[in-house]
């Protein structure tokens, strides 16, 4: 029910709406929701409406973390997990 | 596709695996409950619970807003269709739901009522534009993601004047549910599990934000993990929450940052707030009546409410004897537990709403899990 997922803004229609991309699928969406939201950006679709929007900054830390988890030995814990929002994975920033 | 298989990755599920066995520390046992059906059917469709340590359980929570949805509403829907003469529209995701009577959403559509399914809530404002002389009622239900939508279409109705449309209201909230499995006299009476922290919803939290999980973890002193739905966020997240638990904090935390913020998205709650007031009560199956934990609409919108608009009475209505569904929802059992499962109970013929959406802990156990506990018998040559 609550399935969302994320999709390539491709073009903006009207104020409220635009047409995304998925796998090659386009669909217009209503856009209401995520006013700032321009083409190129990954917005994330639900029930037929951008809900919200992909921070493609914090993508790349939480999966600069999952590429250092594989490249390190066991059992060393990653120390940088439970850092709070925003801070985020310091230690594996670039 | 874009950051959706960077985060289904085996080998990294694996390495974090290992870490969090790693990390749970001896004699110790860590209950977590996924609040989310999202969360539970990603559970259950990647293996995670094979992954993860015997020392860590996860339980399945009520956050699947088709199955907590009761029995009565779901009468509602259909006297709306098959009493007043509406178009009903509706997820599709409430047709199978068993109601009252042998009936579900579906059997009274074969029986003439005129239920349709949509994909978005601007769909059933379309049925209303296409047919001005019939009455169009939205079935609206959800969490905190579907509210949004149904608070635009609202709006855009009164903007256009239409005149035969309605909505039937059934938006919960996921904090007060989450917080009334710990406080209530009644969820406890009824059965309840000892739980140490909380996966936290992942696209409920994209409306909502971060800080309503605050006061919550701060008075229960349970630690809250709000994650992504892919499965690698799911085990980021059971890794942060046994670290948690390992270092006595009860925090919120956010491992879906790619699309939580403590704020939330401030357009869709503007939207909601414009539309929608607390219900002082509102009836969740497994859970009872819980205090303002749903939506209704404002006065001001009383013409496009459709409980305002039809004589509707609401009438609660007990489950299936045999159905656990209940005590499954609030974690106390298992799927296998119930003598319905997997026997007269399947996803082709639901007898529990846990059964029909594909979130449900039944459905997801019976889609992904059935054989698991089923002993492999080697063949001789």
């Amino acid at each position: 029910m609550c399935l969302a997922l994320p999709a390539r803004l491709v073009e903006r229609r009207s104020a409220d709406e635009a047409v995304v991309e998925l796998g090659g699928v386009r669909k217009t969406v209503s856009v209401a929701l995520v006013p700032d939201a321009r083409p190129g950006d990954y917005v994330i679709v639900h029930v037929g409406h951008a809900i919200g929007c992909i921070d493609p900054v914090e993508a790349e830390r939480t999966l600069a973390l999952f590429a250092q988890l594989q490249a390190q030995p066991d059992p060393a814990p990653a120390a940088a997990l439970h850092a709070p929002q925003g801070a985020f994975l310091q230690e594996v920033t670039p | 596709m874009k950051y959706i298989d960077e985060f289904r990755d085996g080998a990294v599920a694996r390495a974090m695996a290992s870490r969090i066995a790693a990390e749970c520390e001896p004699g110790r046992s860590y209950a977590f409950m996924e609040f989310c059906g999202g969360h539970t059917h990603a559970i259950a469709r990647y293996g995670i619970t094979e992954l993860l340590p015997p020392a860590i359980r996860m339980i399945h929570g009520p956050g699947c807003p088709v199955c907590v949805l009761p029995i009565g509403r779901i009468d509602q829907a259909i006297s709306l269709a098959l009493t007043h003469g509406a178009i009903v529209a509706t997820y599709g995701d409430t047709m199978r739901v068993p109601a009252s009577g042998a009936l579900s959403m579906m059997k009274a559509k074969a029986r003439g009522a005129d239920i349709r399914m949509v994909y978005s809530a601007a769909d059933a404002l379309a049925i209303a534009r296409a047919n001005p002389a019939r009455e169009v009622v939205f079935f609206a239900i959800g969490f905190e993601t579907t509210t949004p939508p149904t608070a635009l279409v609202v709006k855009q109705a009164a903007a256009e004047g239409l005149q035969n449309f309605s909505v039937l209201a059934c938006h919960v909230l996921t904090p007060s549910a989450i917080a009334h499995m710990l406080e209530s006299e009644e969820a406890q009476k009824m059965g309840a599990v000892p739980i140490q922290g909380f996966v936290g919803p992942a696209h409920v939290s994209i409306v909502i934000g971060s800080k309503p999980y605050e006061p919550f973890a701060a008075q229960h002193r349970k630690p809250v993990v709000i994650s992504g739905f892919e499965p690698l966020d799911v085990m980021q997240s059971i890794w942060m929450l046994v670290r948690q638990v390992n270092e006595g904090r009860a925090e919120v935390e956010n491992q879906f940052t790619r699309a939580v913020t403590r704020e939330g998205n401030l357009a869709a709650q503007r939207a909601v707030a414009e539309v929608f007031e607390l219900r002082e009560s509102f009836e969740w199956r497994g859970l009872g009546d819980v205090a303002f934990s749903a939506l209704r609409l404002k006065p001001e919108w009383a013409a496009f409410d459709a409980e305002r608009r039809f004589p509707l009475d609401y009438r609660a209505v007990p489950d299936h004897k045999q159905c656990e569904c209940g005590a499954i929802l609030r974690g106390v059992k298992a799927p296998v537990d119930c003598k319905l499962f997997g026997t007269v109970c399947t996803p082709e013929n639901p007898m529990g709403s846990c059964m029909v959406s594909s979130e449900g802990a039944c459905a997801a156990h019976w889609t992904y899990g059935r054989f698991r506990d089923i002993a492999v018998v080697g063949v001789a040559a």
